[in-house]
């Protein structure tokens, strides 16, 4: 397949310089790379401006509600586990409003990728302050500076049971490409945080505040299956954000635990004729 | 010839089963059974009590006034003893019963002498059988049956306790009547939810996400037993919300899904509907009502979420508003809500209450049908639409793994393609395209249907669980026949036209009266009077029957 029948062709409603154009090319290059049909492959979303991504993938697609990416993506892969399922949201979606199924969907090991872009502010309603916005965050919501503690969502993923966890910035596209690649492979649920500073309204975490604290988790002595020192790394000190992978471990999927689909997916199932004498028994 | 047995304890005194052995008893004698519990929310202690009529034809309520009750406490003996005609306690019971029928029995003792002080229930139950006249037999089979993952032991102390017990009223009491055996087909005592469980099973439902909350539960219980015998992934999510996005995204994928829970976990999902609505794609949701608002009585029952069923979730949309009035009503459309639901690629929601979801009703088997899948494309076009404009407003659908069927549905307004669109001309083309779906949906349904004389003065117009309460009522009312909908989204006129020349009345069970504004919205005049409910309790024949008195001016 050339990488070129993966753009759908759509204009991309994104501002100029965004993180998710070259996010959106990264997954149709490893989309490519990995070589997954792409009839087989479904990229589902919430709503913000990052969700709008699966209209730019020449696959299956769905845009659903504001914080309802992961129970989707679930029921895509419950109902076919022979798909490959990507989900997409912002931090808004993902991480606010989606913050309870989120952690849910940790627990479950099912095997999604699930890309969060990360711009620390909420882009397609104005500016206001997200969940990863840092303490004393000035926006529209909050003039007088958010009073919250940001939410760290690589310690939430790694103690909530995520088997690959990790962060990408959107402006170095060939880290970001080797990150993602990893956790399209990896079988079982992968968080790839995805961060992309947004020029249109936040004016706290930029490119240079990036420049300023970005250091890589492979420069260092960290071992990615060692969950306290990938929870270590992944709190800001006021000196170093981390980036790179910061949590790995190979376990069963959700899917692989269920009788049900040891022969075949639910899609495969043969519905013409079911015999519910066995149901009815219980009733006698 | 019908008969209303009582039983009624402590909860956590296992009434509800124990009745339920005895409804099964005297339905392998070949009688009918209708049974309906009256519980509180909670797990042990509180009043409960279970109600079940027997009859030697179909029978389709429970009375107010118990032929016989078993009572297994004071409290018990107090609240029913005056009501009931007849009662069965506890010889250990000191201040018996003013009840002049009254049977006391050594239920404790019996049971200890036995082995264990937990089978009162049982002796009471044999004893019950011996006062209407029931063999011993079938009750033991319903024991073996019952008690087949507790043990022998369990099962021979059990027989040996309702021996005692049947011999006990044998001896010392007059039977009260003798209640018929009789030759009938294989019967299965089965409740509404279980009913709505089959339906969904038999119409190839493989996935189902719920959360549990009452009186919808036992449809996530039926459906998790069943998961391997049927191959169906059951989901017990983090809360609705996922429930009914994960059935959506399941049912984009291609299997046909549903999800179930009360009105305030439906409050949660409403959101969704509107997706499933926008993205058109098939979803079974049933809502099981209780009283609310919010939390309001759990385990009680009511029909105050009709209003909202029809008008959940921002904006117009098609959908389908079912609401099964009894057991077989419970199967078959449950069946058709996943047929009309993916033909017409919208959501289908089943409106029950807890009056229907957990009364048990004696049915026959249900009958198989054959599956087809529908509006789906096996051959598809290049340059292939989701949503292309078409006269039915049905397009053509596709799921993931269907080479040159990609697309990505959005819950925005889209165009034919799927892709966002904002514009007005293409927003109204789409908004008709969905709302055309109606017309040959319209065709499809059935109309409400009539019972009782054809041609009677008085009508009385009935949705959903009120069914059975009403129908035994007709049977008593002279010239009184009724009207009885299914489907109330879309909503057929033809037959309450010609109904409302008359004089009506509808009867439901909320306060506002929410069944006369539909039909008041839809063909510009309401009935001529409502009986209205909304004490978190069935109707009953008698409630009916004394309210229609007062409406007709009939003296008793």
């Amino acid at each position: 397949m050339d990488i070129e029948d993966l753009n759908t062709m759509e204009n991309p409603t994104w501002c100029p310089g965004c993180g998710n154009y070259s996010l959106v090319s990264a997954i149709r290059s490893c989309i490519a790379d990995l070589g997954w049909k792409q009839e087989d492959t479904v990229i589902i979303s919430g709503i913000g401006c990052g969700s709008k991504l699966p209209h730019y993938v020449n696959v299956y697609g769905f845009e659903g509600l504001h914080g309802r990416t992961l129970p989707v993506a679930t029921g895509v892969k419950l109902a076919n586990h022979k798909l490959h399922v990507i989900a997409v949201s912002g931090d808004g979606d993902g991480y606010g409003i989606g913050a309870n199924h989120f952690l849910h969907t940790l627990r479950r090991n099912i095997d999604i990728t699930y890309i969060v872009q990360n711009n620390e502010v909420y882009g397609l309603t104005q500016g206001q302050t997200s969940p990863t916005s840092p303490k004393g965050y000035k926006s529209p919501s909050t003039p007088h500076g958010a009073i919250e503690e940001p939410l760290n969502p690589i310690a939430l993923a790694v103690v909530g049971g995520a088997t690959y966890v990790a962060r990408a910035y959107a402006f170095d596209p060939k880290s970001m490409k080797e990150l993602l690649l990893d956790g399209m492979r990896h079988k079982g649920f992968s968080l790839i945080d995805v961060c992309m500073p947004c020029f249109a309204f936040n004016k706290v975490i930029t490119v240079d505040w990036f420049k300023q604290h970005m250091k890589q988790l492979s420069d260092i002595n960290h071992n990615p299956s060692d969950k306290f020192s990938a929870i270590k790394y992944s709190y800001f000190d006021n000196a170093s954000f981390y980036f790179g992978l910061f949590y790995h471990e190979q376990k069963k999927t959700y899917n692989e635990e269920l009788e049900q689909l040891r022969s075949k997916p639910l899609i495969k199932q043969d519905i013409k004729n079911i015999d519910i004498s066995k149901f009815i028994k219980e009733f006698e | 010839m019908k008969f209303s047995w009582r039983i009624a304890g402590e909860a956590g005194q296992g009434i509800l089963n124990t009745g339920l052995m005895f409804a099964k008893a005297c339905m392998n004698n070949g009688l009918y059974v209708f049974s309906s519990s009256d519980y509180p929310s909670l797990i042990r202690g509180g009043h409960n009590f279970l109600d079940i009529t027997i009859s030697n034809e179909p029978v389709h309520s429970c009375h107010e006034k118990p032929d016989l009750v078993v009572a297994l406490n004071k409290e018990s003996i107090e609240k029913h003893g005056s009501i009931a005609n007849a009662i069965i306690y506890d010889k250990l019971e000191k201040d018996g019963t003013k009840n002049k029928k009254a049977f006391p029995v050594p239920l404790m003792t019996i049971s200890q002498e036995c082995g264990s002080i937990v089978m009162r229930n049982t002796v009471a139950m044999a004893s019950s059988l011996a006062l209407i006249g029931i063999e011993l037999e079938t009750f033991n089979n319903v024991i073996k049956h019952s008690f087949k993952n507790k043990g022998e032991n369990v099962i021979n102390k059990n027989i040996e306790a309702a021996k005692k017990g049947y011999e006990y009223s044998v001896k010392n009491f007059k039977p009260l009547v003798k209640l018929p055996a009789i030759k009938n087909q294989k019967m299965y005592l089965v409740s509404g939810n279980d009913a709505v469980s089959a339906g969904a099973i038999q119409a190839g439902c493989k996935f189902f996400a719920a959360y549990p909350m009452t009186p919808a539960t036992s449809i996530l219980h039926n459906m998790a037993f069943n998961e391997e015998n049927y191959n169906i992934v059951i989901k017990h999510t983090e809360d609705e919300i996922a429930a009914i996005n994960m059935a959506i995204g399941a049912s984009f994928a291609g299997v046909r899904s549903m999800t179930a829970t009360s009105g305030g976990g439906f409050a949660l999902m409403v959101e969704a509907l509107g997706l499933a609505a926008m993205t058109e794609t098939p979803l079974v949701a049933v809502d099981s009502q209780r009283p609310g608002p919010a939390t309001g009585m759990a385990t009680r029952t009511g029909q105050g979420d009709l209003s909202f069923i029809l008008n959940a979730a921002p904006d117009d949309f098609p959908r389908l508003v079912i609401a099964p009035g009894d057991v077989e009503e419970c199967f078959d459309h449950t069946v058709n809500a996943f047929i009309y639901s993916e033909k017409y690629q919208m959501p289908a929601l089943i409106l029950v209450d807890k009056h229907v979801s957990i009364s048990h009703k004696t049915v026959p088997m249900f009958k198989p049908i054959k599956n087809q899948r529908y509006s789906m494309i096996d051959k598809i076009p290049n340059n292939y639409l989701r949503y292309k404009i078409t006269s039915s407003g049905i397009s053509p659908r596709t799921i993931p793994s269907q080479l040159k069927g990609m697309h990505c549905a959005s819950s925005y307004e889209h165009d034919e393609k799927g892709n966002e669109s904002e514009d007005s001309e293409n927003r109204i083309k789409m908004h008709d395209k969905r709302f055309r779906k109606l017309e040959s949906l319209v065709k499809e349904i059935p109309e409400p249907i009539i019972y009782g004389p054809k041609n009677a003065k008085f009508t009385l117009i009935t949705w959903g669980s009120t069914k059975g309460a009403v129908l035994e009522a007709i049977k008593e009312l002279k010239n009184v026949n009724m009207l009885h909908f299914i489907y109330l989204s879309p909503f057929k006129t033809k037959n309450l036209i010609e109904i409302m020349k008359g004089k009506t009345c509808v009867i439901e069970g909320n306060k506002t009266s929410q069944l006369s504004a539909l039909i008041k919205q839809n063909i510009g005049k309401g009935p001529d009077y409502k009986i209205l409910k909304y004490d978190g309790r069935p109707f009953t024949p008698e409630y009916v029957i004394r309210e229609v008195k007062k409406i007709l001016r009939i003296r008793n």
